[in-house]
């Protein structure tokens, strides 16, 4: 396929670090949408702020960089007022969890359709690398310099135990299974979180002394367990790893055709 | 005008301004003493093909808003002061990216949680500055059910013929006092739609350095697929560190308010030819001006009235031409004066300002400004 059809080639080279694994997530959604055929004129790509949310700037579609924390609120309402676009949402784990946790929940809990990738990088890398709701317990980060106090969310847990539909987790080095997850996300009526665990070699990496961008990697290759295989381990065996997978994949009215359904009720019973 | 009259509170006639004026799209969060708007909305909206949503606080509310206008379709929130307060950054938003929106404030007492729900006039400054950074802003100020409708609906058009936020600044008292109000034939009313490109998509600008500084906008999914941020931009919407580019696009956005200042200030007078003692008022306590100065009248004082239904911009030089010959001023405020400042910038020492104020919860009574318009100086 040509990316370039779909990047706006004037915005590139984009800004992030040497080793990020943000721009496997840009291409992995990229061939996501190329297979299934959408129109760049009915795709809406709206962000909050951080690494992550530099993305939309360099798709070519209609793109949202909104407020911090917000981008799920701002795609609510452009849902609700255009259905017929498909909306998706890129945000990050302080983007998503922290500081917009309440409309990430709240938008899972009505389960309208939008796709809402997660870059789980562990830290906020435009803000220098400070600790995320997903920096894991004892980590370093610039403000937890003895390691971090707090334990993390798990953020494809908590999408599923909010009410979405479809709730997957990748690795930037398991693209294959990326590509297969936010497609399956993209096509899903309903609210469709795929978390995709990306690395951060300039603050989280140097940090904790993961090494750069290719050994780290191949350190989510190393610690990476697939679902199945995770069922049947125990809680001991599964410090420190990562489960990835489908978490949820279930059908459910989704709320743009159910607030639809209400307004025909409406006009039938006048 | 022909129409139907009833009897309707403030809040009511505000929703069916806004219906008229084609808003159909409500997201807001319960906060008293606006919630009777959104349970208004919440059963006409979607009657009549719309959307009203209840979202999980007035940050959301304002965010879906913006996207909703973003997708084409007239959007509006309404709030009280806490709500106001969290709703600042994406009204800020709004402004910088030049999104049309009306945003309701109720004010009630306050700081903080302050008094729900007794009435104030607590929140004139921050309508105007809540947001951070050097941004326009229209802030419109209703004294009746009936001037409520009529503002919601020049709230509307004036958000879409600037593409700014317009706040729509009213009190308790306004809001529940229930009074008649003429809904008028919605042929009767002149309702503006945002301008829209001509231009083919590859040659759109979006923040073009047009001769009205108000360049068209493009809704999403119309084919023009362009980049709206909130980071300081250029003519194409993409963020810029140029500071020339910087310069160029924030001064065009508030000059786009400022050079139509005659065309978006309201205000109303009342025996102001002849007067001596004029009384500048705005929301609830003009209501209470009114039977004051009908009686300094009556004894004789050469008492005037002037209303501002526009606050911001503030109606600066209209207030310095009526002001030029009166002896004295008189400003009644359910706060401590934020109004009666931006006049002594105004008028300087030609003459006195004699404040009225109450921030307790209860009107001002035609009586007390009565007494201040008799009082010896």
């Amino acid at each position: 396929m040509d990316y370039l059809f779909y990047l706006r080639k004037d915005k590139l080279p984009h800004i992030w670090c040497e080793g990020c694994g943000n721009g496997i997530v840009l291409k992995s959604l990229l061939r996501a949408i190329h297979s299934i055929g959408w129109d760049k004129d009915k795709i809406a790509v709206v962000s909050g702020i951080g690494c992550s949310s530099r993305t939309p700037g360099y798709l070519d579609f209609n793109t949202l960089h909104t407020t911090h924390g917000r981008a799920i609120a701002f795609a609510t309402g452009l849902k609700l007022a255009r259905p017929d676009l498909n909306v998706i949402v890129i945000t990050g784990d302080g983007d998503a969890t922290a500081i917009g946790g309440n409309h990430f929940i709240h938008a899972a809990r009505r389960n309208i359709d939008l796709t809402v990738l997660v870059y789980n990088n562990y830290i906020y890398g435009m803000t220098g690398g400070q600790v995320s709701p997903t920096t894991p317990y004892g980590k370093y980060t610039t403000t937890s310099p003895y390691g971090n106090p707090e334990h993390p969310f798990d953020i494809s847990g908590l999408a599923v135990a909010a009410g979405a539909s479809f709730v997957a987790r990748a690795t930037t080095y398991h693209f294959a299974k990326l590509d297969k997850y936010i497609k399956l996300a993209l096509q899903k009526k309903g609210f469709s979180v795929v978390e995709v665990l990306t690395p951060c070699p300039t603050s989280y990496g140097r940090k904790n002394k993961e090494g750069r961008g290719v050994d780290m990697l191949f350190l989510q290759k190393e610690i990476a367990i697939p679902l199945e295989k995770a069922k049947k381990l125990g809680a001991r065996e599964l410090e420190d790893k990562i489960v990835i997978g489908i978490f949820q994949d279930i059908e459910k009215e989704e709320y743009t055709q159910m607030y639809n359904r209400l307004r025909e009720k409406i006009k039938s019973n006048h | 005008m022909a129409g139907r009259t009833l009897m309707m509170h403030g809040n009511s006639a505000c929703a069916e301004g806004a219906i008229l004026a084609g808003c159909r799209f409500f997201a807001g969060y319960p906060i008293t003493p606006s919630s009777e708007i959104a349970e208004y909305l919440s059963a006409r909206l979607p009657a009549m093909g719309g959307t009203f949503i209840q979202m999980e606080d007035e940050i959301a509310s304002i965010g879906a808003v913006i996207g909703a206008s973003i997708g084409g379709v007239k959007a509006m929130t309404a709030t009280s002061g806490p709500g106001f307060s969290l709703m600042q950054e994406n009204i800020g938003f709004a402004a910088m990216a030049e999104i049309p929106c009306v945003v309701v404030n109720v004010q009630r007492g306050g700081p903080s949680t302050g008094l729900p729900t007794l009435p104030s006039q607590m929140d004139v400054m921050q309508s105007r500055w809540g947001a951070h950074g050097e941004h326009p802003i229209i802030v419109l100020t209703p004294s009746s059910a009936s001037e409520t409708l009529f503002l919601t609906i020049r709230a509307f058009n004036l958000a879409e013929k600037y593409r700014t936020p317009v706040i729509l600044l009213t009190d308790e008292i306004t809001a529940h006092l229930t009074e008649k109000v003429t809904i008028p034939e919605p042929e009767s009313i002149q309702i503006i739609d945002r301008e829209k490109p001509t231009v083919p998509p590859e040659e759109y600008l979006p923040y073009q350095m047009v001769e009205s500084d108000i360049p068209p906008m493009a809704n999403f999914g119309e084919g023009y697929r362009y980049h709206i941020t909130g980071l300081a931009h250029d003519e194409t919407g993409f963020p810029t560190n140029d500071s020339v580019k910087i310069d160029e696009q924030l001064r065009r956005l508030n000059r786009k308010i400022e050079r139509y200042h005659d065309e978006i200030v309201e205000l109303d007078t009342y025996w102001h030819e002849d007067m001596e003692i004029a009384v500048v008022c705005y929301g609830a306590p003009f209501r209470s001006a009114l039977n004051a100065v009908r009686r300094a009248r009556k004894d004789g004082t050469k008492a005037g009235i002037l209303k501002l239904k526009t606050i911001w911009p503030f109606p600066d030089k209209e207030l310095r031409e009526l002001l030029q010959d009166v002896e004295k001023i008189v400003v009644p405020e359910l706060n401590l004066g934020q109004v009666a400042f931006l006049l002594k910038c105004i008028a300087g020492d030609s003459a006195p300002i004699r404040k009225v104020n109450k921030i307790n919860g209860e009107p001002i009574t035609p009586d007390e400004i009565f007494e201040a318009i008799k009082e010896e100086r």
